[in-house]
């Protein structure tokens, strides 16, 4: 095509963005020109310009014609018009609906042209497309064409391919029912190029279906096994610079991976020799000099070693394995040295290999110091951090502590975690642990986050016998000239808790220590401040002498008519305890905090749920997500050091992100730590239900953020205001919400509010009834990781109830007047909590009809009145609960002017009570 | 795989290719924070780095940057033999290729690429296999061949 190389040369011979736009903006009209002309174009012409629109596209500019051509030329029956022509429509995918319709068409003629070539592009672009409608209209055909016996290989190889993608974009609509053990014993053809590409297809179906597609396991280990004996010539062209099929061999070992151990034990002895096998190769000469075959060896070898760890049952094989990993520690090829302390990293973790990687301590810390690029020493730090133990603790946190003071910015607060879990994990003596955090703090004072500084008060205070030594050292600490603010707040909560244990040294007598505190208060954060004044009070009730010099300070202007409501409520507050209270009252007041129950560590909870790189199943994030929801509240508890304060403003607690420094987008890097906890698929609706019958509350918490709910409704219009509360001490980035609503039931008009970032209010207007609820969905990144995390937002039709209230008569006139069928509906159902009347009472109120009294003849009964208000119409409606005290049951029955209404608000009550 | 790219010294896009649905404006926004990760790293530091929730294998060929992006799970070494297998077929294709090579014939890169990968993984890794079916194709080149089925007219 020479227009099209004249064209591309032209454009490199452009001189500037400017004269390229030009030249681009005068090819677009001449293709146009050329496709809107009278005059037909040949294929040989359609095909130069389509091919040059998609040069235009590659370069980054935006096509928005063309698409019909493209789908000309794939109707064509010239071969390389087609080709052009699927290769248009795969690299610019178009949504309209009419050409879609055009182009499956033209595939489905592909597909069953019976023209191999002809059907393997048609499989091209389902998979490069792999849109929903794709996989509709095709993932029926697909698997047949896949084990039709008469199919060609190559054609095999792309629909096994071709479905895998279907698959992963829409798992429903593949079924493979019949096709599985078809399927599975393409594992045993002939072609080695259709092994390789239906492995891949079976390895994701064994992870979604383990059971349906467990006969793959004995017959991937005899493919395996013949592959891993046979001579490095036997395989012709799948031989990989003297390896033998090395990508089949991989793919087989992670498809091996999807399984336990094989039970029967031949298989198993057939396996165990394969890995013995390539572990024994791994100590060969090799075959050649070339990075090639040393790679692709070594591809095989770590494939195995996971599969080794991954079984964790051969004592044997697994120290066999830390020994290879522990050469390759050495080697020097960056590659090797960074691969073999990744997996050291899960070997450690093993009871039957951690002994054997701790051999290797003082290599790792060298890598530690030593390597030149941050990727290798990042995965030396997690190797550290995974070999650790009570023997090595002190050596490792040492050298962690050193390497800190030097370490990337990138990887501090992931090694600032690190050292301090370390740190309290192992703690012989406690004064050893008051050492590491405040060296910590000292040395990476801004990626020190909240957790941990919380952590180091929490244990001293329950420590009786570090108290003494911990007020010491922040004492000490405190002298520098400059220290880190998170070193005066743990410092002041310290000296203010048990300065009195140093004061009888002359050197930090009552007044040094205020002094020292004080010289820092200038310099720091409100929330820093609002603690030190905490402090303050504290001190005059451990050491009077000191009253008349904090009073001082607190009637000073700068305290006591502060702009921060916060400092200037405490200054007057603290001010006046101190006047007006008898020594005795402030004594019991300000007495020491009490000591905290002993949980978990919440920043060990973080950690615990690194396992080691991808190790984390479903299962254990739901763990970790319960006990994060627990440990959370030990953590906050820890920090909380204004309990002895006044009350601390609402919005602050919900922030919760103005204590911690600012991190820049590049700086944190907690998101390799912290696991995806919302990465389960799926409408989070647990806080939902708790909402049918009050306006605020907390709809969501996690480990990272909280979710407030205030709402308001009157009539058919309603104004509900989420609070979104970052709980870590990082920012999360592009933080959006979309909110959504099923049917054109509700309007909903999100507003986000300028400058105040965390609140966002829902103007909700009701169109007419509903069921299904709105969906609040969230996506922010946090540290790396993309979070996603859809809600149901607790909107039901009972928020727009208004109470009627009506006299005995009336109602039973009513509620027989909704006498059909459908305009009733009931459940009977056991009592979920105690049946308290005041509670129902609430409860019923809470829902938003009027509670009706002496209407019923039987006064254990409730009946209650309201109108739902849309804008459609409204909708009477009428209920009666009739609590049965002896059954603990209930029956509940709705009568509405509307069948869906009743219904509704059937299920929705019947999970209140 | 998740997608591959190749660019220039220079940080000119020569090729990219996406195994997942991703909207155009994410698309040039990652491979412009790629490039430069990438291009900034020194010659003797690991071909492997970690990126956003992606695991990245590169490595530099004469002026060019072959990089992919796999998931966590993913065999990095394999990844870099993918890269060099990619390579080989390019080299043999167009007889020791050269970064101008890819410019001028970018369609027949990405059919070489398409019948290598398919949605990210590989579909035969014999040179011969690949090599046969473009050769077959450029065999076609021009010469109307029966076709089996009646034309679609539109």
């Amino acid at each position: 095509m020479r227009g099209l190389a004249v064209f591309i040369s032209d454009i490199r011979n452009c001189k500037s963005k400017e004269a390229e736009i030009k030249r681009i903006n005068k090819e677009l009209a001449n293709i146009r020109s050329k496709f809107k002309g009278d005059k037909a174009l040949d294929g040989y012409s359609k095909k130069k310009y389509v091919c040059k629109l998609l040069f235009i596209f590659l370069l980054g500019h935006d096509i928005d014609f063309g698409h019909m051509e493209a789908v000309n030329l794939l109707s064509s029956n010239k071969y390389t018009e087609k080709q052009i022509g699927y290769l248009f429509i795969s690299v610019l995918v178009n949504s309209n609906s009419e050409l879609i319709r055009l182009i499956n068409n033209a595939i489905k003629n592909d597909l069953s042209s019976r023209n191999p070539t002809f059907m393997c592009l048609a499989l091209h672009c389902i998979a490069n497309v792999g849109s929903r409608e794709m996989a509709e209209a095709f993932a029926g055909e697909i698997p047949r064409i896949l084990v039709a016996g008469d199919t060609m290989d190559s054609v095999k190889q792309s629909a096994a391919l071709c479905l895998l993608r279907l698959y992963k974009t829409s798992p429903d609509l593949v079924l493979m029912g019949e096709w599985t053990s078809r399927v599975v014993h393409l594992l045993n053809d002939q072609h080695m190029g259709v092994v390789t590409a239906a492995i891949s297809l079976i390895t994701c179906l064994s992870q979604k279906n383990p059971d349906e597609f467990k006969t793959c396991v004995s017959l991937a280990v005899s493919r395996l096994s013949r592959i891993v004996s046979s001579a490095s010539t036997d395989l012709q062209d799948y031989t990989y610079y003297f390896v033998p099929a090395p990508w089949l061999s991989c793919k087989l070992l992670r498809l091996l991976q999807c399984y336990p151990p094989p039970e029967d034990g031949a298989v198993k002895g057939r396996l165990v020799e394969c890995l013995e096998t390539i572990l024994n190769k791994a100590q060969e000469p090799p075959k050649s000099k070339k990075v090639q075959h040393s790679n692709a060896k070594n591809a095989i070898l770590f494939e195995a070693i996971s599969l080794i760890i991954h079984y964790d049952s051969e004592p044997n094989l697994l120290v066999r394995a830390c020994n290879q990993l522990g050469q390759f520690l050495q080697h020097r090829e960056t590659n090797l040295r960074y691969l073999a302390l990744e997996s050291m990293c899960t070997l450690a973790s093993s009871e039957f290999s951690h002994e054997a990687v701790k051999t290797h301590i003082e290599t790792v810390i060298n890598a530690l110091k030593t390597e030149r690029d941050v990727s290798v020493r990042q995965r030396a730090a997690d190797l550290l951090y995974a070999m650790c133990d009570r023997s090595n603790a002190k050596q490792i946190v040492a050298e962690m502590l050193s390497y800190l003071e030097t370490a990337d910015y990138s990887i501090r607060e992931e090694m600032v975690l690190k050292v301090a879990i370390l740190a309290e994990k192992y703690a012989v003596d406690y004064s050893w642990y008051v050492d590491t955090i405040l060296n910590l703090i000292r040395i990476a004072g801004d990626y020190v986050s909240e957790e941990v500084w919380y952590r180091v008060i929490q244990i001293v205070i329950n420590r009786d016998d570090v108290q003494g030594y911990a007020a010491k050292t922040v004492f000490e600490a405190l002298q520098a000239p400059a220290c880190h603010e998170n070193m005066v707040k743990v410092g002041g909560y310290i000296l203010g808790e048990f300065g009195n244990l140093i004061a009888g040294d002359p050197r930090s007598s009552p007044l040094v220590q205020f002094n020292l505190l004080h010289s820092k208060f200038h310099l720091c954060s409100v929330p820093t401040r609002a603690l030190l004044l905490s402090a303050y009070i504290k001190f005059i009730n451990l050491f009077p002498e000191t009253k008349s010099t904090i009073q001082e300070v607190l009637r000073s202007d700068s305290q006591i008519r502060n702009s921060d409501v916060e400092l200037q409520q405490r200054a007057v507050e603290y001010l006046k305890l101190s006047s007006i209270a008898s020594t005795d009252v402030l004594a019991t007041v300000l007495e020491e905090m009490p000591p905290f129950p002993e949980r978990e560590s919440s920043i060990l909870a973080k950690l615990k749920k690194k396992k080691g790189p991808g190790a984390v199943s479903v299962n254990e994030l739901e763990e970790g997500k319960r006990e994060g929801g627990e440990l959370n509240g030990g953590g906050e508890r820890g920090g909380d050091s204004s309990a002895i304060a006044s009350t601390p403003s609402p919005s602050a607690d919900l922030l919760g992100l103005r204590a911690g420094p600012p991190v820049t987008a590049a700086a944190p890097s907690a998101g390799s730590l912290l696991v995806d906890v919302f990465s389960e698929a799926g409408v989070n609706d647990d806080g939902f239900l708790r909402f049918v019958c009050k306006n605020n509350g907390v709809l969501f918490e996690n480990q990272l953020l909280q979710i407030g709910i205030k709402s308001e409704y009157r009539q058919n219009l309603g104004r509900m205001y989420l609070f979104y509360g970052n709980k870590t001490s990082v920012q999360f980035v592009t933080f959006t919400t979309t909110v959504t609503c099923p049917g054109d039931t509700l309007v909903l008009e999100p507003l986000i509010e300028g400058g105040a970032q965390v609140q966002q209010v829902i103007n909700i207007e009701c169109l007419t009834d509903f069921s299904d609820a709105p969906l609040l969905n969230i996506k922010f990144r946090y540290g790396g990781a993309l979070q996603n995390l859809t809600l149901k937002l607790p909107v039901t039709i009972n928020k727009f109830f208004q109470p009627t209230e009506m006299a005995s008569h009336d109602f039973f006139q009513r509620w027989k007047q909704l006498s059909l069928p459908q305009q009733e509906a009931q459940k009977i159902f056991k009592a979920n909590h105690a049946m308290d009347t005041e509670v129902l009472k609430a409860k019923l109120l809470g829902l938003g009809m009027a509670l009706l009294e002496n209407v019923d003849p039987n006064p254990e009964n409730f009946v209650c009145a309201g109108v739902i208000q849309t804008k459609a119409q409204q909708v009477g409606s009428l209920l009666r609960l009739e609590p049965n005290a002896q059954a603990q049951m209930y029956r509940l029955t709705v009568r509405s002017s509307k069948d869906t209404v009743s219904k509704r608000l059937c299920e929705l009550l019947a999970e209140q009570f | 795989m998740r997608f591959m790219l190749l660019f220039s010294r220079q940080g000119k896009l020569r090729l990219q290719k996406w195994y997942t649905a991703t909207a155009e404006r994410d698309k040039k926004k990652m491979v412009r924070e790629l490039m430069q990760v990438v291009l900034a790293r020194k010659p003797k530091m690991c071909s492997f780095l970690e990126w956003r929730d992606l695991k990245i294998v590169y490595k530099r060929y004469a002026s060019l940057y072959f990089c992919c992006a796999v998931e966590e799970q993913d065999n990095e070494l394999i990844t870099l033999e993918v890269i060099h297998r990619f390579v080989e077929l390019l080299d043999k294709y167009f007889g020791s290729v050269c970064e101008l090579d890819i410019i001028f014939n970018f369609e027949k890169a990405y059919f070489i690429l398409d019948e290598f990968l398919m949605g990210g993984e590989i579909q035969d890794t014999s040179k011969k296999s690949v090599l046969k079916a473009i050769e077959q194709a450029d065999l076609l080149q021009e010469v109307l061949i029966y076709c089996y089925i009646d034309q679609v007219d539109l």
